[in-house]
């Protein structure tokens, strides 16, 4: 059979547009009469605004337009737009729109801005204690429902720590991460004649982002405080989807920094405002300290083996530092906790996994929701086992790896497993000799249990 | 203001600009010549890169003041309108490019090698490079590239050299 690209190395789609210079990334769109952004940051790392008088900065030559957070009602998830009660530092505040950068900086460095500091917490087993400082007035942990914790329960654990010859704990932690895409944050938004706001944006899902962009943008007439979306809005009742056109694809880098909307409410509010173009673009410095990265982990795994090396229960408590908003954060431990025992099939598991707010920037997605840092845990958590209890690491994960037909902790059947080849091949890469009983065992039978 | 002028590419540009602009700033901003960009505006990252009278320069941290005369080539005026380097030919083909941001930068960078080195080393281009940050880390493909237009560049050469011979 003949295929038409498997089995060919076909170029990029992009690749000749690359090397040529022509790719346009958000920046690199100009439309006359772009209005350039910068933001006021909050300065402190928790308290509230007590007085924010802005007049100073409206009169300043230049100046198009500003917006606070009285002017933006609507939230993007949980996260104000612009904040009146602080959650971190760097939270957004104001945002000024000039003829240019330099203007728009000046001209917040006329706002007076009163904020009353209040006690902020920024370990999470801190913020998860008793009397804790609240990051938020319903407290500092995200919650699954009823459940303060996302909990995946398989077999019974205390039965399996009873069958166990030993019992091994772990403590491990993930430090956090930036992504630091090279292309830092920007966004662009372009009221049309026809009543529709084109949003040039880097967001990498553009889908998503679009159902969120709208839901902060959404006010119902007798809300309005800006008078061209006012005009707009009122002759259509109210605004919906089809009012927003994003444009988008072209990323420079991400690594799942632009999951989230970072950029593109500010600029698309303050367009619809003024009635012109408006670019936001942040600086390295903005991009590193206030975007979203892997927030920080703690893992705590109790396991129960047995002499033979299989394991019998693995019990597993982890906590995720959120930072101050939800974004992907609860997703991120929900996937953490479906495969948080690893691929081993262990016929008792019991996993809790925390979502906990503290009072830094949002964390969000970065490369594998959760599983990372799991993966860390997990497999430093096996050589643990392996050199305690005397026994290879490659045969104690020979032993406990998933075998077709075994049945994961979140109650899924698994087939086309091939966990063991894949490690016999690994192993020969490594040139690593390993025994025969290692290199005859296969995927699909449960070997020597 | 005062009056900049400067060729880019090949064409003369006069550019009204301030003490406070710098040469990225006239290129992206006044001249729309985007392939330069602003990865860190600091120096660090190299995706400003642009060769300043054949040597390569950050353009973010160079004072557009300093370049009144002088001649700037951004990876737009590598190649004549239609054609590719031999560089920007091995970067598309060896897959050199990722998300593309690093790109022009790393490009200018290696054309100043080759300008000075055409036979490089492996280790002689990752010096070359040692100011030009790719953030999807795809170095490897990068060096493949440009060892493999250095070659394309020296067979050029030896056939031109030939050719004048006889």
């Amino acid at each position: 059979m003949a295929f038409k690209v498997i089995g060919k190395s076909e170029k990029r789609y992009d690749g000749l547009a690359h090397v040529i210079g022509e790719t346009k990334y958000v920046d690199d769109i100009f439309i006359p009469g772009t209005l350039m952004v910068k933001v006021l940051r909050s300065p402190v790392d928790k308290g509230k605004v007590r007085h924010l008088d802005i007049s100073n900065a409206e009169s300043f030559p230049g100046v198009a337009g500003i917006i606070t957070p009285e002017d933006v009602p609507n939230k993007y998830q949980d996260q104000p737009v612009l904040a009146s009660s602080i959650r971190y530092k760097g939270e957004p505040i104001v945002a000024v729109a000039a003829v240019d950068e330099d203007t728009a900086l000046e001209a917040i460095s006329k706002i007076k801005l009163d904020i009353e500091e209040e006690e902020a917490v920024f370990d999470p087993l801190e913020a998860m204690k008793a009397g804790a400082p609240k990051v938020r007035p319903e407290g500092n942990l995200y919650m699954y429902g009823k459940y303060p914790c996302r909990r995946v329960v398989f077999g019974n654990i205390e039965a399996g720590f009873k069958e166990a010859d030993y019992i091994i704990e772990g403590e491990y932690f993930h430090p956090t991460l930036e992504h630091a895409p090279i292309e830092p944050w920007a966004s662009l938004a372009v009221p049309g004649a026809d009543g529709r706001l084109t949003v040039y944006s880097m967001c990498q899902s553009l889908h998503l982002t679009l159902g969120w962009l709208a839901d902060v943008l959404h006010m119902e007439p007798d809300d309005i405080r800006f008078i061209k979306w006012a005009w707009r809005t009122r002759q259509r009742g109210s605004t919906s989807l089809s009012d927003l056109k994003y444009i988008g694809g072209i990323i420079g880098g991400s690594f799942g920094a632009k999951w989230d909307i970072q950029a593109d409410h500010i600029p698309a509010i303050l367009a619809l405002k003024i009635g012109r173009p408006v670019k936001w673009r942040w600086t390295r410095e903005e991009d590193l300290q206030y975007s979203i990265y892997r927030g920080a982990w703690h893992v705590k795994i109790k396991d129960g083996v047995k002499k033979d090396g299989h394991i019998v229960a693995r019990q597993i408590r982890s906590i995720r530092d959120a930072g101050a908003y939800t974004t992907f954060n609860a997703y991120v431990v929900e996937k953490h906790c479906w495969v948080a025992s690893g691929p081993y099939f262990i016929p008792n598991v019991h996993v809790e996994g925390y979502c906990v707010y503290t009072n830094k920037p949002p964390a969000g997605a970065m490369r594998g929701f959760g599983i990372t840092p799991r993966t860390f845990a997990i497999e430093v958590q096996m050589n643990r086992i392996a050199s305690q209890i005397g026994i290879d690491p490659w045969e104690l994960r020979f032993i406990n790896a998933y075998r077709q037909g075994d049945q994961t902790p979140t109650r899924r059947d698994l087939d086309s497993v091939y966990l063991i080849e894949t490690m016999q091949a690994l192993a020969k890469k490594a040139g690593v000799k390993l025994p025969d009983r290692l290199m005859s065992m296969t995927s699909a039978e449960r070997g020597n249990k | 203001m005062d009056v900049l002028k400067l060729k880019v590419n090949g064409r003369n540009y006069e550019v009204e600009t301030d003490p406070a602009t710098t040469l990225l700033e006239v290129l992206r901003d006044k001249l729309f010549i985007t392939g330069p960009k602003v990865g860190c505006n600091t120096g660090d990252c190299g995706a400003c890169s642009v060769l300043l009278d054949g040597r390569l320069v950050k353009s973010c941290i160079t004072n557009a003041f300093i370049t009144d005369g002088c001649e700037v080539i951004t990876v737009e005026g590598l190649a004549e309108p239609g054609e590719l380097h031999p560089l920007q030919k091995a970067f598309y083909e060896h897959y050199a490019a990722q998300c593309g941001f690093c790109t022009p930068g790393m490009l200018m960078a290696a054309k100043a090698l080759l300008d000075e080195n055409p036979n490089p080393t492996r280790e002689e281009i990752k010096e070359a490079l040692a100011g030009n940050l790719c953030r999807c880390t795809g170095y490897v493909k990068i060096i493949e590239a440009i060892m493999a237009a250095a070659q394309e560049l020296r067979e050029k050469r030896s056939m031109i050299a030939r050719k004048e011979v006889s």
